[in-house]
């Protein structure tokens, strides 16, 4: 019974829903729910990368790329066009789902190594479009966002966006969990054990990764577009090398191809640098040592391996 | 065995978490009431060595005033946070100055992006704020709480059209940094250039990271009738501009930016420098400083201090550091009160504060409150620095 | 036809400094099949050693000599402490343990040295050299010579020697290497080491011309690595080519069209080999195992 619980989509809901709900009682003051917000955005950007990494198999070292086109189209959007934010987000995931669908079929051919630089090499140069074409994106100083209305309600505060964007990543969660047991999702994960077996068995393995791809894409441009809108602005280095690499980090230290596990990994990396401030100029070298300890000594991510311990406890 | 491991980190999760709650909470717990200003500086990442002196300046500033007896007869504490240059880092930790620590004045900020981001915190907090980046949006238009002290670019370029349009060169080539300073320069002197009979036959750039420039230069050489050069940028980007402008055997003069200001641009350049000129605080030539020059106390007070303490030498981001500090706590001094409206208000009206950066005096229509004549115009010669004009 | 020429002594500069940095990637990348992220701060140690030794007082080039054997020492730890209890892990894990100890090693080395820049003397003078209306500075000719003297010690190593035979063997297939007797753990740690040593002695001789500070690292890091697989990952003479490919490149770009989009350069050049030549200018055909 308790094993089973520990395996069911809704259990995996209602226990984030929980979460969330609870924080702001906990909360000593808004700082914790800022914090909070930025955990949740960057678990819905985590949790599409969970589609393709844990569920598909394929990595993207470049997938910041994408929330910074979230996060543009959402300032870009009422600042030139006058569009409302609200449909500025839409239309980001549009443009974002639309370029993975566009690069990725030639990208995900490439395998392993090769696959790693070209995502790479995609994300680095979307950053450098948005720090160069200064006056579409305002440069390398970023752009500011206008403040958002909802139905006549100004959005502003800690308190605010955080249920915005705790709202946003149960959806998120809610979806994700659905793809994960739809038949694509059988099939995404039949493809990330073996390739060929799955082609084999008859699966269309370039469409199932594109859908992945493009899956992906869009999680991380409406996180992105969630984030400047919180932050009142977006840089460029929003969408950087070391923002992928933060994303990739967070799947594969919560657990890759657990929902749970990118809310987990992305709480951990937010939350860091806000614990680590008594450490002052070792900060960084800390954060490496870790990254490095997880991958070695917790291969499997915390939250599978937490599972793991429970279930054995269980029987 | 397997479990074992696991149950360990576990474990360490649970102190860590621990560890977060205890840091996070309430913890200063201090006697005699500190006075509370937080800062929020770029200590790491790509904008780390503007602020690392930012940082050990503040520091320094607060260990020396604490020295001296304090603010009001209590203690000052400087809460300090890195943003490693990550706008949504720096906006994170300014909630956490507003909301947690409950300081009662900001200073800090060190890049454009990362101030951008703090503003509105400070605003809805009604904290007051003095920036130490440049671009000239932070002040422009005026904010309630929002101040800065460095020179915008646009003074910079202006102090450079000046001692151009008085040469008679009336066609300059540019190369500039595409990093945030860069650009913002290059577009505040694009601005402001008509107004001095100037045009830009070549404008070109250069990638923060470029270890080579001989292309854009070589362009430049080959463009007919330019008669001086113009090069907006920080960081390394200006030193290597210079050499290779040196190995092209360029001999058209060079003007540096203010964002170069330092001796570490000399050393970094070697004799390739020799003939550059460049707009800079009072602070670069602290003992060529005339014996009655309004500055030279504190110029020389800072500059002794500072290269005491950390063995380098003073550069100008350092210096918008100290002034922004010591007008905060003259602000909290006039207001004899750590009310955060008092201290903006008495900010506002700080008149003839003669600091490192020059002399300020705000209004309610200038949160700056820096004109051209803070800047002086600096030629390199023989690997130092000379005074050209006021 | 000058600014062709100085257009081409640009390229070669930046293409050498690339080229030097990519030869430190294929030597793991033979041995282990490992890409190592930390490569750039390799040339990172190097360079800001070498400078914080000299100003020490320490003649410049026992310096240099003791950041080379501090760069082999870490790279050594790297492989021992990061890369070895890791044997196993995929691909994208062990990317991730290398940018953790890239970090990780930039985090340190602001702490250590400091967060400025710093220049190391030209070997041989800054009198640029003048060929045809061009010049060129007597150090670009050193970063050209010492690359190639790599490039040709790398090969004679890996073609002509039994320890390199070894090597490649290892990278081939470990089960069958350890069968016939080679000891996989010390060729793996003599990978590691050497790669720094490249790296290390890379950060020496570009220094007096990029500069370098405790964060160069990751620059290098992204242009060696696009140039080294540009070349087709694994392939001295692929690393070389690469480098110098993508320097050129980029130096025509900037000369001749725009400047804006110099650093996208190699990232397109990455794009657009991987698509029509999925294994890189060099690299072998091989045969995906199930």
């Amino acid at each position: 019974m308790a094993a089973k619980l520990l395996n069911s989509r809704l259990a995996t809901l209602v226990f984030l829903a929980i979460i969330i709900g609870v924080i702001p009682y906990l909360a000593p003051s808004a700082f914790y729910l800022r914090v909070a917000a930025v955990v949740w955005v960057f678990a819905l950007a985590a949790l599409g990368l969970t589609v393709l990494m844990g569920y598909a198999g394929q990595v993207s070292l470049g997938h910041a790329g994408f929330l910074g086109i979230g996060g543009y189209a959402v300032a870009i959007g009422p600042a030139q066009f006058g569009l409302h934010p609200a449909l500025c987000l839409l239309i980001g995931a549009v443009i974002a789902g639309v370029l993975a669908f566009l690069v990725g079929r030639p990208i995900l051919k490439l395998k392993g190594y090769y696959l790693a630089i070209a995502t790479l090499g995609f994300g680095v140069i979307l950053s450098l479009v948005f720090h160069s074409e200064s006056q579409w994106t305002g440069g390398p100083d970023g752009m500011q966002v206008a403040r958002v209305t909802l139905f006549g309600w100004r959005l502003s505060g800690s308190a605010n966006w955080y249920w915005v964007t705790g709202g946003a990543l149960l959806i998120g969660a809610w979806l994700a969990l659905n793809i994960g047991a739809s038949p694509t999702g059988r099939a995404l994960k039949a493809l990330h054990d073996s390739e060929v077996a799955a082609a084999g068995s008859g699966i269309d393995v370039s469409a199932k990764k594109l859908a992945a791809f493009v899956i992906g894409a869009v999680y991380a441009a409406v996180a992105g577009g969630l984030l400047a809108a919180m932050n009142g602005l977006i840089t460029p280095d929003a969408a950087g090398f070391m923002h992928s690499i933060e994303l990739v980090a967070m799947v594969i230290i919560g657990g890759l191809g657990s929902v749970l596990g990118a809310v987990v990994g992305a709480a951990f990396l937010v939350v860091l640098p806000q614990a680590l401030t008594f450490m002052h100029d070792y900060e960084q070298a800390v954060l490496g040592f870790l990254i490095m300890a997880f991958m070695i000594f917790l291969p499997a991510g915390i939250v599978p391996t937490v599972r793991k311990w429970l279930l054995e406890r269980l029987s | 065995m397997r479990t074992s491991v696991t149950g360990r980190w576990a474990l360490r999760a649970v102190a860590l978490a621990a560890a977060i709650s205890t840091s996070l909470g309430s913890s200063f717990a201090l006697a005699a009431d500190p006075v509370k200003i937080g800062s929020v500086v770029s200590a790491t990442g790509p904008a780390a060595f503007l602020g690392d002196p930012e940082a050990k300046t503040l520091k320094l500033y607060v260990e020396e005033l604490n020295k001296k007896g304090g603010l009001l007869g209590r203690p000052v504490e400087l809460v300090l946070y890195d943003d490693g240059g990550d706008a949504n880092k720096a906006k994170t930790f300014a909630t956490r100055l507003v909301e947690d620590d409950k300081v009662v004045a900001m200073v800090g900020g060190t890049t454009t992006g990362t101030t951008m981001a703090m503003i509105p915190v400070f605003e809805d907090a009604k904290v007051p704020f003095i920036s130490l980046a440049g671009a000239i949006e932070i002040i422009e238009p005026v904010r309630e709480f929002v101040f800065k002290t460095p020179h915008t670019d646009k003074t910079a370029c202006q102090k450079i059209f000046e001692d151009m349009k008085a040469k008679g060169f009336t066609k300059i080539g540019m190369i500039s940094g595409t990093d945030g300073f860069g650009k913002s320069m290059r577009a505040q002197c694009l601005k402001v250039i008509g107004d001095y009979g100037i045009t830009v036959l070549v404008d070109e750039n250069y990638g923060a990271s470029d270890s080579d420039m001989t292309p854009q230069l070589n362009k430049i050489k080959n463009t007919a009738g330019i008669q001086a050069v113009l090069n907006p940028g920080f960081g390394q980007g200006p030193a290597i501009v210079t050499r290779n402008y040196a190995q092209l055997g360029i001999t058209l003069p060079l003007y540096e930016s203010h964002g170069v200001a330092s001796k570490s641009y000399v050393d970094l350049a070697g004799p390739a420098a020799d003939g550059v000129r460049l707009p800079a605080p009072a602070l670069l030539v602290a003992d060529k400083l005339a014996a009655d020059d309004r500055q030279k106390a504190v110029v020389m007070e800072y500059k002794t201090i500072y290269e005491k303490a950390t063995g380098q030498p003073v550069s100008t981001f350092g210096g918008y550091a100290f002034d922004g500090m010591q007008l905060m706590v003259k602000a909290i001094e006039t207001a004899k009160s750590t009310d955060p409206q008092k201290i903006r208000d008495a900010l506002e009206n700080t008149k003839d504060y003669v600091g490192v950066t020059g002399i300020y005096t705000m209004s309610a229509k200038d949160h700056l409150g820096l004109g051209t004549d803070s800047f002086r115009l600096l030629l390199i010669k023989g690997g130092d620095w000379v005074i050209e004009g006021k | 036809m000058a600014e062709f020429l100085q257009l081409v002594f640009s390229g070669l500069t930046v293409g050498a400094v690339y080229a030097l940095v990519a030869l430190g990637f294929t030597l793991i990348y033979n041995a282990s099949d490992v890409i190592n992220f930390a490569q750039g701060d390799f040339v990172m140690i190097g360079g800001m050693g070498t400078v914080f030794l000299a100003a020490a007082g320490i003649a410049l080039p026992l310096a240099a000599l003791m950041a080379i054997v501090g760069a082999v020492i870490v790279g050594l730890l790297l492989h021992r402490l990061a890369i070895e209890p890791a044997r196993g892990a995929s691909p994208v894990a062990l990317i991730m343990i290398t940018i953790g100890a890239s970090i990780f090693i930039k985090g340190i080395a602001q702490v250590v040295f400091d967060k400025q820049f710093h220049s190391l003397p030209a070997f041989s003078g800054d009198t640029p050299i003048q060929v045809g209306g061009a010049t060129i500075l007597p150090q670009s000719l050193w970063v050209m010579g010492v690359a190639l003297g790599l490039f040709v010690a790398l090969y004679l190593f890996l073609e002509k020697t039994l320890l390199g035979k070894a090597l490649l063997a290892t990278a081939a297939n470990r089960l069958a290497a350890r069968l016939v007797g080679v000891n996989v753990t010390i060729i793996l740690a003599l990978a590691f080491g050497v790669s720094a040593a490249i790296g290390a002695i890379a950060g020496v001789v570009v220094t007096p011309i990029t500069l370098t500070r405790y964060d160069v690292g990751t620059m290098f890091a992204l242009k060696g690595f696009a140039a080294a697989m540009v070349g087709g990952m694994g392939n001295p003479l692929g690393a070389v080519v690469g480098g110098l490919l993508i320097g050129l490149l980029e130096a025509f770009g900037a000369g001749y069209i725009s400047s804006t989009y110099k650093d996208a350069v190699a990232f397109v050049v990455i794009l657009l080999v991987l698509f029509f030549l999925p294994r890189g200018l060099f690299g072998g055909r091989s045969v995906e195992r199930v």
